[in-house]
């Protein structure tokens, strides 16, 4: 910890970077996410086992990035959205500095190129809770199924809590709030919260990188993640695409391949 | 004068027996996984007599989703209106915190301020309210700071306060209590010799409302606005938990043969609240979203209907996926 706050304070005090977003103290024992300008301010930069945000989310929003060159303490699944916003053209390498936290270790990370290497050697890290979730909704039949997501979304207040914290939702504006024509019902009922769910899976298909932030975003404890983790799943097994793998990518759900399986048509 | 009871824990089982029986759907805190939820409680065993809810008992009176009225398209340019009556059942809400209970008036302001909103309005007649006095606090609780306390009878029909020996004292204020008395006269014992009943939670006064109001007279153009809402979201989390947030917004659901209109939750913090047909938008930064939530509870709610529209029940600050802490912001912004 004492290095990251040695080299946040160094790189703010030389100005190559202009704010270092990362961890700090929060209610009791949480961690918030902070925005360090100044070098004096390094010191209340925290990482440890509480700090699980993907804070990639913050590399998009307007207002830090009119501050000038990010730093971010990036863990795994904060390396892998770099990696997936640079394929999407929505950050320029030299607009954002990876201080990768990992095992204790920090790597300063100034490139894509760096950024690829050092994502290649970390495993998938799906929780096995989250494994096992998976796997079990994958063996329930449909009305199994069905019953599952229908007792869990009829919790959903529709508040967007995993759509405004996942860092792959950057869209100023999301079709959910495409309002002529009105595609997907607002109101918060069985269909409008399921449409909204089974939208946001799909948007996320090929694209999410695995890190769970939204679901543990919602304020209700609906496991939303397992529909992203499931539907970027799916893309792998049928086009051997990965989110987050790499800077540079064909979309898989946007790019056709003579060799593409063709298994989901049936 | 209050009607002063014991209830005891068996007296509570014979109650809720009671109300089943007379038709009342009971709602309270009830532990569900690792939330606490507002949900229908059958049993005493169910009742989560400590710890805040997610989400507020807010839905009892003001559901997330409520249709106002059908419509039909008759050939034309006939179109059949049809107003529908809300689904107002006796409810009682029950084992509740005190701040649950005093918000109700914070949105009564609202639903009765020049319209008298029927739907809201036919669902409080409707609710009635037993609170139990707070025995546990934790940090993004406030209430001290807004004008209440743990133990604030404001807003119910009966208090409880937890006794050491088990049981409660049941102070019946309304008449309302008065009837859910009358429907179980033997779960409510006359009060003899002194009861002793468990400390109401200490909450340490965190800031000054009146002092709060004063500042942001002044701070409109802070930059401690931008500062404070740098990691928010803009997400509805803090709007839909909090027990006194009344925005909603009117949706029509049709096809080519009918339709309805339904009236559902929405957040000052989202981007398209304040989104006009013409593109502008007047609070376009988050920043300014974040300022609106403030200024809407500490200074527009006081100087319209003098009342706070926070009871400080710190939901939003649990609630929030960033940690949003609202005691902690306002105490900043009182400074």
């Amino acid at each position: 910890m004492e290095e990251l706050r040695k080299k946040a304070s160094e790189l703010l005090a030389g100005g190559a970077v202009k704010v270092v977003i990362g961890y700090g103290k929060g209610t009791g024992e949480n961690r918030r996410p902070i925005f360090v300008r100044a070098a004096e301010r390094a010191g209340d930069l925290a990482v440890d086992a509480g700090c699980t945000q993907n804070l990639a989310t913050y590399l998009t929003k307007a207002e830090v990035r009119a501050m000038g060159r990010m730093a971010i303490v990036a863990i795994p699944s904060t390396l892998r959205s770099i990696l997936q916003l640079a394929a999407e053209r929505q950050i320029r390498e030299e607009q954002v500095l990876a201080l990768a936290v990992l095992d204790g270790q920090l790597r300063e990370l100034a490139t894509f190129a760096a950024v690829e290497e050092t994502v290649a050697t970390i495993p998938d890290a799906i929780s096995a809770a989250d494994r096992a979730m998976i796997d079990k909704l994958a063996t329930m039949s449909v009305s199994e199924r069905r019953n599952f997501w229908a007792d869990e979304l009829g919790r959903c207040v529709k508040c967007y809590a995993c759509r405004s914290s996942c860092p792959m939702c950057y869209c100023e504006r999301c079709t959910m709030d495409c309002n002529r024509p009105q595609w997907i019902p607002v109101a918060s009922h069985a269909i409008g919260n399921l449409e909204y769910h089974m939208v946001r899976a799909m948007h996320l298909a090929g694209r999410c990188v695995e890190c769970g932030t939204c679901g543990a975003a919602c304020p209700v404890g609906i496991p939303v993640h397992l529909l992203t983790f499931y539907a970027e799943e799916s893309v792998r097994r049928q086009f051997g695409q990965k989110g987050g793998g790499s800077a540079k990518l064909d979309y898989a759900m946007s790019t056709f391949k003579p060799d593409d399986k063709e298994e989901f048509i049936r | 004068m209050t009607d002063r009871y014991t209830l005891s824990e068996s007296g509570v089982a014979s109650l809720l027996d009671a109300l089943a029986k007379a038709g009342r759907r009971v709602l309270g805190p009830k532990k569900i996984a690792e939330r606490i939820e507002i949900a229908e409680i059958k049993t005493a065993a169910e009742l989560a007599k400590e710890g805040q809810s997610t989400v507020s008992a807010k839905g009892t009176v003001f559901p997330k989703v409520e249709r106002l009225l059908k419509y039909r398209f008759e050939g034309g340019k006939n179109v059949a209106l049809e107003d529908v009556e809300p689904n107002a059942r006796p409810t009682v809400l029950f084992g509740v915190r005190p701040c649950e209970a005093r918000a109700f008036h914070a949105l009564d302001v609202v639903f009765n301020w020049d319209y008298k909103d029927k739907f809201f309005n036919q669902r409080l007649a409707n609710t009635t309210v037993v609170a139990i006095t707070c025995t546990k606090a934790d940090e993004s609780c406030f209430c001290t700071s807004v004008g209440s306390r743990p133990d604030d009878p404001a807003g119910s029909d009966i208090l409880l306060s937890p006794l050491k020996s088990g049981g409660y004292v049941a102070e019946v204020l309304t008449d309302k209590g008065k009837a859910l008395v009358a429907l179980a006269k033997a779960a409510f014992q006359p009060l003899t010799g002194a009861a002793e009943v468990v400390p109401a939670a200490t909450v340490a006064p965190a800031f000054d409302a009146k002092l709060l109001e004063r500042k942001l007279a002044g701070k409109f153009d802070s930059p401690v606005w931008l500062e404070q809402s740098l990691r928010c979201l803009g997400c509805g989390a803090c709007a839909f938990v909090c027990p006194t947030c009344v925005c909603f917004d009117i949706q029509d659901e049709a096809d080519t043969r009918q339709g309805q209109r339904l009236r559902a939750w929405d957040s000052c913090g989202m981007r398209l609240f304040t989104l006009h047909a013409s593109g502008h938008n007047p609070r376009d930064k988050q920043s300014q979203r974040w300022r609106q939530r403030i200024y809407h509870k500490f200074a527009y709610y006081p100087d319209r209907f003098q009342t706070l529209g926070c009871v400080g029940c710190g939901k939003c600050s649990r609630a929030c996926p960033v940690d949003m802490n609202l005691k902690q912001h306002l105490v900043e912004a009182a400074q």
